[in-house]
């Protein structure tokens, strides 16, 4: 909101590509001698980060304009992620422990004797990526339809939310699911022939996030400046009005909901490749939680909040659990109480603060508790 | 006439007596044969001895069938090796002066193994022992063997205990529906399928097969009724085993959602520390255990029932520093109070794992709570699962009460069903929420008093319990203690039906996705509040 109203959106977009670019420049450019050389083994780390920031901004596409705080998002983000580790999987080909043609060792290993029919055509780079978007797109338009149609909002839903990526959980966690149980999906060789270890491949698949960053922000400033954002936020702030105004607020949550779960699709899809292993552990609610204290701790509706969000909370994060790892749930949960409590609208919000402007009015959910979430 | 009654009189005298008049010199004889060890003359033998009731044929028998059994080959005498290695006379069982080399032990095959064991269970059916008698009845039901059955006969004509008779009785019949005639064999098959069990299934299904294909259909059809018979109870027997652990497991869920459903109720926030609250309620359990074993090691067994005080205060007390220090500050902002609740309980599980430590810690069950209630044959629950189903109730109960019935309850209702006529009469909303936070707090704690009978209590407790109490809370309703009842027996109890079916995880799953689409048909829960309460 702070940006929009300056007018400034294509400068952001231009600062945060500027920013994204840095990386490739300490690392290619920069002597290696010289303090400033980022080395290779580093450049994952910061796409792991721009893949978090990319689930950030589809997170606050649908919780700081529509109000509506999901705590499934990770589902989405590793439904993406295991439709890329299939593909990744797909071609170690025989490579593997096992050495079998088509399937993969987990499958060897549990006596499988053909590939599950889900697993044909993820050996298609194509296909794999039309999985990315189809399978958590399709999926938040079934979950986010049955709910939205009916009428599910608030605290209701932000727990079935939670329900929804808990048994996704329990079932990745199976063996016989066929996603390789509980140890996931890991030992990629390479990706569309080049490989995935190689610095140049790092490099590729960091600037590709880089770029579905940028997208994914570019989205967000243009909805936020396009009729359908502002009946977001109509809803977010009075959705019962809004429907009664005329407006179809089914069709502009389930329309927001859907392209945020394929952003967070298309962001665990990029981030299965650097880091290296997808597993269960992505669906744990606890861990999609988390992803919205990154969006708190930035700033809800800004469009750099989320980045800034995700970035520093990340940071914070690899920095804490390899100096003082018992301290960092401290810091998280004390996190959580601190942004909440003290400030609504994260570090952007307190910048505009600072700079005198005025400030938008702290979180505006509707304010009358009790029998709100059971408003039907 | 008279003559030929004499004569026979006389035929009647000279005829062989059966069982216990078998004469002295034939007994003997047969002792001798076991000490000649001639296997094939053992066997009859063996049944001589089973019948001739002398006192000594009891232990010469066992020890036969133990390899304790010498026998000097000079004169055939018999000795006994008591466990301890001492040698006794077979007939005084007196310790004997016998030089050891000239004795050697009477060795037996498989086939006389059995006929041993029959025998020796003829002899305990006369027991004065009626644990002994119980245990021979029992061993020939498992092993039914027809020459057993005389003996069995004459014990149950002359048994007067009644659950001893009972036991016979089955023996019996489970004798006659393997060898007894065609005619007794209908009858023992009925009589057999009154009690269920998976033995008694087993024997009537042997029954059924070992009958030749020209048998009397009426016994084949009799056969198969007592068949379905005991397959029905069995599976109604299974039933109510797996009803009864879905009812211990929704009493769980009671204890661990109820608190949440009252604060929901009446705050309309979701504190995602609740189960941590559990967690605090469980390691107290453990503390004051701990202190009991420190200083009250006697009354040990009574430590659960002081742990309830202690794990309801010290989760109301940080129930209720949470509403004031955060959750009354984030008023009318239900999302964001969920997040810094979570926040919360990252802190307090983390601050368990680094004060007490990561590793599980044990609590045991008191004596009272352990074993086994059978309030149908068959029907074994555990003691602990009973007693916490009974407190749930009683918990559960007790929380109606006191909604229905003090000043506070009162003011929860109101508050609950429209907070700002609530404040407008006069209601100090803050105090409600405080007590009521606090209330709900408690009540999760004393949930872990229960569940730290079942489960290991480290600081991941109410992890385990959170997002099953949230679901019982939404499917059973806002503010509503009866749906929050209904809401966790249901799901306790599909959960369990499901699990044979479908396995625990996908149970789980379905039990998910079911849930998904049930809002579809009931968005506000089982039971919605109605009215204007539901539209403010």
């Amino acid at each position: 909101m702070v940006e929009a109203r300056n007018g400034r959106p294509l400068l952001l977009l231009l600062a945060v590509g500027g920013a994204i670019l840095l990386v490739p420049v300490l690392n290619r450019l920069v002597p290696e001698g010289s303090p400033f050389h980022l080395e290779d083994r580093l450049v994952p780390r910061f796409g792991k980060y721009l893949a978090y920031a990319v689930l950030a901004v589809a997170l606050d596409l649908v919780w700081g304009r529509a109000g509506i705080l999901s705590l499934g998002h990770g589902a989405f983000f590793a439904l993406g992620g295991y439709a890329m580790g299939m593909y990744l999987m797909r071609q170690i080909g025989p490579r593997g422990v096992y050495a079998h043609p088509v399937l993969p060792d987990f499958m060897v290993f549990l006596n499988w004797q053909e590939l599950p029919w889900y697993w044909y055509g993820f050996d298609r780079f194509p296909f794999a990526l039309l999985m990315v978007v189809l399978v958590p797109g399709t999926l938040a338009f079934l979950f986010g339809w049955l709910a939205f149609r009916s009428r599910v909002s608030g605290v209701y839903l932000s727990i079935i939310t939670q329900a929804l990526t808990f048994a996704l959980m329990l079932a990745f966690f199976r063996n016989d699911m066929g996603f390789g149980g509980n140890n996931g999906l890991t030992d990629f060789k390479d990706i569309l022939g080049f490989p995935i270890t190689s610095p140049d491949t790092r490099l590729a698949l960091y600037l590709a996030t880089g770029v579905l960053l940028l997208v994914a922000l570019a989205i967000a400033v243009h909805l936020r400046r396009s009729p359908l954002g502002r009946l977001l936020v109509a809803i977010r702030d009075g959705e019962a009005r809004a429907r009664f105004l005329g407006h179809d607020t089914l069709r502009a949550k389930l329309f927001v909901w859907t392209l945020s779960a394929v952003l967070a699709g298309l962001a665990g899809a990029l981030y299965v490749p650097q880091v290296g292993i997808i597993n269960p552990s992505e669906f744990s609610p606890a861990a999609s939680i988390e992803i919205a204290i990154w969006v708190a701790v930035g700033g809800r509706d800004t469009i750099l909040g989320p980045v800034l969000g995700a970035f520093l909370v990340n940071g914070l994060k690899t920095w804490l659990t390899g100096a003082a790892p018992e301290l960092w749930l401290f810091v998280l949960g004390g996190l959580f109480v601190a942004v909440t409590l003290v400030l609504p609208n994260g570090i952007v919000g307190l910048a505009a603060a600072l700079r005198g402007r005025p400030k938008r009015p702290a979180a505006a959910e509707p304010a009358v508790g009790g029998a709100e979430v059971a408003r039907g | 006439m008279r003559r030929l009654f004499l004569f026979l009189m006389l035929l009647a005298a000279l005829a062989p007596q059966p069982v216990r008049g078998e004469d002295e010199t034939a007994v003997r004889d047969a002792f001798a044969t076991l000490a000649a060890g001639n296997l094939d003359a053992m066997e009859p033998a063996i049944g001589v001895i089973a019948r001739s009731g002398v006192a000594w044929a009891e232990p010469v028998l066992r020890a036969l069938l133990d390899g304790r059994l010498l026998a000097r080959q000079a004169d055939r005498a018999l000795f006994l090796r008591t466990p301890e290695g001492t040698v006794l006379e077979a007939e005084s069982g007196t310790p004997a002066a016998v030089e050891a080399r000239t004795l050697r032990p009477v060795r037996i095959n498989n086939r006389l193994r059995r006929a041993l064991e029959a025998a020796l269970g003829s002899l305990t059916l006369a027991s004065p022992d009626r644990a002994v008698r119980l245990a021979a009845a029992e061993k020939l039901f498992t092993r039914p063997d027809l020459s057993a059955l005389e003996p069995l006969e004459r014990a149950l004509a002359r048994e007067a205990d009644g659950a001893v008779r009972e036991a016979f009785a089955r023996a019996r019949a489970a004798i006659l529906v393997e060898h007894g005639p065609p005619a007794a064999r209908a009858e023992a098959a009925s009589l057999l399928a009154s009690a269920a069990s998976p033995a008694v299934l087993g024997k009537l299904q042997a029954a059924k097969r070992a009958l030749p294909a020209d048998a009397d259909p009426a016994l084949a059809e009799a056969l198969d009724a007592a068949v379905a018979r005991v397959e029905t109870r069995l599976r109604l027997l299974e039933f109510a085993q797996t009803f009864f652990q879905g009812l211990s497991l929704g009493s769980v869920l009671l204890l661990a959602a109820i608190g949440l459903a009252v604060t929901f109720g009446v705050m309309g926030v979701i504190n995602m520390a609740h189960g941590e609250m559990v967690m605090l309620g469980a390691y107290a359990t453990w503390a004051v255990q701990e202190a009991f074993r420190a200083f009250l090691p006697g009354a040990l067994d009574w430590s659960l029932l002081a742990a309830l005080p202690a794990a309801f205060l010290l989760a109301g007390a940080a129930g209720w520093a949470i509403e004031r220090s955060v959750i009354s500050r984030l008023y009318g902002r239900p999302l964001e109070t969920l997040l810094a609740t979570f926040g919360i309980s990252l802190v307090l599980q983390q601050a368990v794992r680094l004060g007490i430590g990561a590793t599980n810690r044990e609590v045991v069950t008191p004596s009272w709570m352990s074993g086994l209630v059978e309030p149908v044959p068959g029907l074994a629950l555990t003691m602990n699962r009973v007693v916490i189903v009974l407190f749930a109730l009683a918990v559960f109960l007790l929380l109606v009460a006191l909604i229905r019935g003090t000043r506070l309850g009162l003011e929860i209702r109101a508050v609950t069903q429209n907070r700002r006529m609530a404040e407008t009469m006069g209601i100090r909303t803050p105090r409600v929420d405080a007590l009521t936070f606090a209330l709900g707090s408690g009540i999760a704690g004393i949930g872990g008093v229960a569940l730290a009978q079942i489960d290991n209590v480290s600081p991941n407790l109410g992890q385990a319990y959170i997002v099953d109490s949230f679901i019982v809370v939404v499917f059973g309703g806002v503010g509503n203690l009866w749906g929050t009842f209904l809401g966790a027996m249901t799901l306790g109890v599909v959960n369990k039906l499901l699990e044979p079916v479908a396995g625990a995880v996908l149970g789980k799953i379905l039990v998910l996705v079911a849930l998904i689409l049930f809002i579809q048909r009931r968005p506000q829960g089982l039971f919605a509040l109605r009215g204007r309460a539901a539209e403010a």
